[in-house]
């Protein structure tokens, strides 16, 4: 691709940048939380509900995204809720990875009855619907953050375990790999050190999937109230509570669910801009 | 003296139809001689390699025959102290060099690993060997390409780090797989050179997989050819190239392109000769299943 300067250039870097720009502010953001935001995201004031963002007629300059119907800052409440919803996609998505890609390289490396044991595991797992899956579980393990992690984690390892376990397949069957079982290398140093790192770009970019599934999950579950307490600020909670009052307060809805939105978009955008600027044989 | 290498009476089915893919294959090898394994491709001349260094896809099965190593027997061997033989004493050159090397590690450890893992070289006399391999196979800037990932080369030179790193811990049996076929004409000269060099400077045995009779015709000092996975003809390269017996080894002679005259036309394998040759396999196949 030729830009405005004539040079060439490869048509991935504003990806990259737009999505990481964005995840690292929302980061930012989650991380100092308490010190940033205006107000406490728990504060009520009932003769200030409803405010409108700033620039519409009649808002007050120390709310600057509003307020909702019981007076509770917007902004506040999204830079808390940011926080619920990175450490969800991080432990969450992590934890997951770690599962799921540890028995996909198993199973598509060990082959054999490993293998046969895995994967008629991961094809049973995926006979249940996931949304059912992860209420029932819910209320196996009740309400709060662990049971949400819990939930992502049990439901979606078999995502990482398909693709890796293929991937393994693919590079087990690579000259490289039987030049090293001719040389007489052990088993475990093979796949550590010829396997694995091949597969490692496939997993980064189903993780950075991953944590922008864990964020929609976090905030479905928000909405239907499984998640943490209806009080605590979640995009989830705040878009289920902006629904009920989207007439006389569009922005209580609109700003989580634009928030929601361009940080599950920005995982996924960041994953592919990783994939193709680190595959080694892309590259 | 004894042979190096023996197979004596292989045979192999797909897992699947039990159908035989190897067909009682016999041979030997001794210390410094090359073997030419010739035929078209899906003959069954790459799956004798792989069947020699334990690395046959999951999909066959060897069902009868012997391969003899230095005096042992690898099929009769518990499978470690079969992979410590085979790691210590047999090395591969494989066919396609783009796919040959781990494209996310540097070209050191793939050449050093094994002397440092399993021979137990220490890093820095195996760096000094992986050097002076690197000279032998004529590459220039030893350092550099040592430093380099793999796409970083070309694909002569992928093939030149593959013999180096084949060589590396003095093997007394190295397999080439095709070892020339995904290089262009003019790099594939080099590289045979390269190979007949080495492989005659450390007197190692060697069975040279390949479907150029060309590339036979400069390396080794015997050839069998083989068709359905059976051996249609054995003979020494002055012997086949005199003359050979079969008629399908004829055939297949015949349809080597000259170079001594290129506007000939090529002549294709004669369908009454496949026809031939299928059968005698066929005939063999029939016979073998009778006396079992």
């Amino acid at each position: 691709m030729l830009d405005g300067r004539g040079t060439v250039r490869r048509p991935l870097g504003a990806r990259l940048w737009l999505s990481g720009c964005w995840l690292g502010i929302m980061a930012l953001l989650a991380l100092f939380a308490p010190l940033i935001s205006p107000h406490d995201p728990l504060a009520q004031d009932l003769f200030a509900g409803r405010l409108p963002p700033f620039w519409v007629r009649g808002s007050d300059p120390a709310f600057l995204l509003g307020t909702d119907s019981l007076g509770r800052d917007v902004l506040t409440r999204l830079i808390h809720g940011a926080r619920i919803a990175f450490a969800v996609a991080l432990i969450a998505g992590l934890a997951t990875a770690f599962v799921g890609s540890v028995l996909g390289l198993l199973a598509g490396y060990m082959r054999g009855w490993v293998d046969v044991l895995i994967s008629r595991l991961v094809e049973i797992w995926m006979a249940f619907p996931p949304v059912l899956f992860a209420i029932l579980l819910i209320a196996v393990l009740g309400t709060g953050l662990t049971s949400i992690i819990i939930a992502i984690v049990v439901i979606d390892w078999t995502r990482f375990c398909r693709v890796v376990r293929a991937e393994a397949m693919n590079q087990s069957a690579m000259d490289y790999v039987s030049s090293a079982i001719v040389a007489g290398r052990p088993r475990r140093d093979i796949l550590w050190r010829e396997i694995l790192p091949n597969v490692l770009p496939t997993i980064v970019v189903l993780l950075t999937l991953e944590m922008g599934i864990a964020v929609i999950v976090e905030a479905i579950l928000s909405f239907v109230n499984l998640s943490i307490s209806t009080d605590a600020p979640t995009w989830g909670g705040m878009i289920a509570e902006g629904r009920t009052s989207i007439h006389q307060a569009w922005w209580v809805l609109a700003f989580p669910l634009g928030v929601l939105f361009l940080t599950v978009l920005s995982f996924s955008q960041f994953g592919e801009g990783l994939k193709d600027r680190f595959d080694p044989v892309l590259r | 003296m004894s042979a190096f290498l023996t197979v004596g009476n292989l045979s192999a089915v797909l897992r699947g139809n039990r159908q035989r893919v190897l067909r009682s294959v016999s041979f030997s090898i001794d210390t410094g001689e090359v073997l030419g394994l010739v035929g078209e491709s899906g003959a069954g001349k790459s799956m004798i390699g792989k069947a020699i260094l334990g690395i046959l896809p999951s999909a066959i099965e060897i069902i009868e025959g012997e391969i003899v190593l230095d005096g042992q027997d690898l099929q009769t061997m518990l499978p470690a102290d079969r992979r410590r033989l085979i790691g210590a004493t047999a090395a591969l050159i494989p066919q396609d060099p783009l796919t040959a090397l781990n494209p996310s590690r540097r070209i050191e450890p793939q050449i050093t690993n094994r002397l440092v893992d399993i021979l137990g070289w220490s890093k820095a006399d195996a760096r000094v060997r992986a050097l002076e391999l690197l000279n032998e196979v004529h590459i220039d800037n030893p350092e550099r390409v040592m430093a380099s990932y793999p796409h970083e080369l070309s694909g002569g030179m992928r093939q030149r780090v593959l013999i180096a790193s084949a060589f590396a811990a003095n093997p007394k049996l190295v397999v080439a797989d095709e070892p020339t076929t995904a290089l262009d004409v003019t790099v594939q000269k080099q590289i045979l050179r390269l190979i007949r060099d080495l492989q005659q400077r450390h007197a190692t045995a060697m069975v040279f997989v390949t479907h150029d009779l060309g590339v036979v015709s400069k390396v080794c000092q015997r050839l069998s050819v083989l068709y359905g996975g059976k051996f249609v003809e054995n003979a020494s390269v002055p012997d086949f190239f005199a003359g050979p017996t079969h008629a399908y080894s004829r055939a297949l002679l015949a349809a080597t392109p000259k170079y001594t005259d290129p506007d000939a036309s090529l002549v294709p394998v004669d369908e009454a000769v496949i026809e031939a040759v299928a059968a005698e396999v066929a005939a063999a196949d029939e016979e073998w299943r009778h006396a079992r």
